[in-house]
């Protein structure tokens, strides 16, 4: 494996030490690992530094207010969150069973020309940019679920079809890639034993599948409650707390993100709710941070306890 | 993988390497020098060409870019960028520097001229033309006339249904601007407020927040029990504009230049732009212009009021 120097294509100068690419490579590589921590811990000191006086100027009480209106001093958080997971959770009632149901059909029923024809198909919908789909949704979509007999066609149900559309790529993808995963013994032993292919799909590759499936799913919520454009655009944006039931999600909303992208060019720096916009930021950052956290740790258990060969 | 395998990929990647760092560092220096100049379109931008940066209100950026055109014949050699996002936006701008003019569709706020001092820079406020804010709804709706009072029960959520103020029986869908749209300010301070200092009367909270002038023409059009708020000038012929009266004795008035200038229709208002400190040179030339007959003639041409018809009518 030495391979001689004028492989090299030019002549180097003889001082150089023999590992010099080696050592300037490895350099490099720890840099670019050590950056991404390194941005990532800057992010959380700035999100910190600029929406902690949120926490401590403003009381708890009125934090969670139901009333968001900060030009006139009110900074109640609750409509705004509320108005986040109403248009998740529709989005991932929308997004996983249809992503499960496809990644299954792709995994295990599809012939292969039809997965050929599919999977890039499924790629090309992960690439509409969200701004793009999002006008779609406001032009097409809101004008249909207004004639469904909604008073405004701008609701929460229009921007969770939406993001669920946006969340379906990641969805389907890495749930296929779990059910690939499992080995094929699996299916075979279950069909040896007189399964049927529903059976062995419901029973065996599913369960067994579990772990990646929930990174899916987990993934497929962190990309819809994070998504900015197209919420901005259809879902009316009206900070209002809707009863709860099925008609909530046929109600305008305001997110959290669509709050800090539509406000954030106007605030003068240094106000609070210059703050408090960064605030909403640090809302948002611990629900997906507890989110993660709870798809590694049930992932975690999973992996553990199949190694101990109790799966 | 086997050892065959890694043979052949060894040699591969040792000659690539030197061209590889050369590029790593030739894009570096890339990087670092392009932050060292000024990006493009910058105040400072680079030749005798200089581009005024004029942003803010939306409801003046039709306006504006009619000026910025029109001037662009008069005098070629001032380049004017015009750029919309709402007042507020402007404003903020304007104190971080990165526009000259901004244009305002309210006065400034007090709190705005504070962080102007604290960043060494005087607001000049200079009238350059007269709106009249339009209450408008789908074509369908055979309300056709409303008062201040009604108008701000509706936008509070007192009244929530259209056979309240003489209508069908639907519910009123209520649309408004963001918060940064100086118009929105207006029309808290002059509907919704009715103008009353110590009333603190906010917005419904279901009042649908648009982010742009569009995004009301596009939901009045298509919502029968929409009603909504913009600037005359952009009216189209798929809404049908509210006549408004101050209150149930007074007469009801559509808007039009004539009547906002007459002053008899309730909600018209100057337009500003501000510069920072006392226009000079070519910032100056164009304020000047624009307040002059040319650039009036536009005004009147886009469907605004010009200033000198408010001191004709009176």
């Amino acid at each position: 494996m030495t391979a001689p120097r004028r492989q090299l294509g030019i002549k180097l100068p003889t001082f150089l030490p023999r590992g010099w690419q080696e050592f300037v490579i490895e350099r490099i590589i720890w840099l670019a690992g050590i950056s991404t921590i390194l941005i990532v811990a800057l992010i959380f000191f700035f999100l910190i530094r600029e929406g902690l006086p949120t926490f401590l100027d403003i009381p708890l009480r009125e934090l969670f207010g139901s009333r968001w209106y900060p030009t006139e001093g009110h900074y109640g958080l609750m409509p705004l969150i509320v108005g986040s997971l109403v248009v998740t959770v529709g989005a991932v009632l929308i997004a996983v069973p249809l992503g499960l149901l496809t990644a299954i059909y792709l995994g295990e029923i599809a012939p292969q020309w039809q997965r050929e024809i599919l999977k890039p198909l499924i790629e090309i919908l992960a690439g509409i940019p969200s701004i793009v789909l999002g006008f779609l949704g406001w032009v097409t979509l809101a004008p249909i679920i207004q004639q469904l007999g909604s008073p405004t066609g701008l609701t929460a149900f229009t921007g969770s079809l939406l993001l669920a559309y946006m969340a379906l790529p990641t969805v389907i993808s890495i749930s296929e890639d779990a059910l690939y995963a499992v080995p094929k013994e699996y299916r075979d032993s279950a069909l040896a034993l007189g399964a049927t292919q529903w059976q062995t799909t419901i029973r065996v590759v599913l369960p067994a599948a579990r772990s990646g499936l929930v990174i899916a799913v987990m993934l497929g919520i962190g990309r819809a409650i994070g998504e900015t454009m197209a919420v901005l655009l259809v879902t009316g944006n009206a900070a209002n707390i809707p009863e709860f039931g099925v008609g909530m999600f046929f109600e305008p909303i305001r997110t959290m993100t669509a709050t800090i992208a539509a406000e954030m060019g106007e605030v003068a720096q240094g106000t609070l709710h210059y703050n408090v916009l960064f605030g909403i930021g640090i809302v948002l950052f611990m629900m997906t941070f507890a989110l993660n956290s709870l798809a590694s740790r049930f992932v975690g258990s999973q992996t553990a306890r199949r190694r101990k060969g109790q799966l | 993988m086997t050892s065959q395998h890694l043979n052949s990929i060894k040699p591969r990647l040792t000659k690539i390497t030197p061209l590889a760092l050369l590029a790593f560092l030739l894009l570096t220096f890339v990087v670092v020098f392009s932050a060292c100049v000024p990006a493009p379109g910058s105040v400072e931008a680079s030749g005798n060409r200089r581009a005024i940066q004029n942003k803010g209100s939306d409801t003046l950026l039709n306006l504006a870019l009619a000026w910025a055109e029109a001037h662009q014949q008069v005098d070629p050699s001032i380049a004017i960028a015009v750029t919309g996002g709402g007042t507020g936006t402007g404003i903020a701008a304007l104190l971080n520097g990165t526009a000259d003019i901004a244009n305002a569709s309210r006065p400034i706020k007090d709190e705005e001229i504070a962080a102007a001092e604290a960043n060494g820079i005087h607001p000049v406020e200079i009238p350059i033309a007269i709106d009249a804010i339009a209450i408008v709804v789908h074509p369908s709706n055979p309300v056709s006339e409303l008062t201040l009072p009604q108008l701000s029960d509706m936008y509070t959520g007192r009244i929530t249904n259209w056979s309240q103020v003489g209508g069908v029986d639907a519910p009123v869908v209520l649309v408004s601007r963001e918060s940064n749209s100086g118009t929105h300010v207006y029309f808290l301070e002059e509907v919704v407020r009715l103008g009353e200092i110590e009333n603190s009367d906010i917005f419904a909270p279901q009042t649908l927040l648009m982010p742009s002038s569009v995004g009301i023409t596009s939901e009045i059009r298509r919502n029968p029990n929409a009603i909504g708020y913009d600037g005359l000038g952009y009216v189209t012929e798929h809404e049908k504009v509210i006549a408004v009266a101050r209150d149930a004795s007074s007469p009801y008035v559509l808007p039009s230049v004539e009547t906002a200038a007459d002053n008899s229709y309730a909600l018209a208002r100057f337009l500003f732009m501000y510069t920072a400190g006392e226009p000079t040179g070519s910032i100056a030339s164009y304020l000047d212009w624009i307040r002059g007959p040319e650039g009036q003639a536009i005004v009147t041409e886009l469907g605004f009021v010009p200033l000198d018809a408010e001191a004709e009518a009176q």
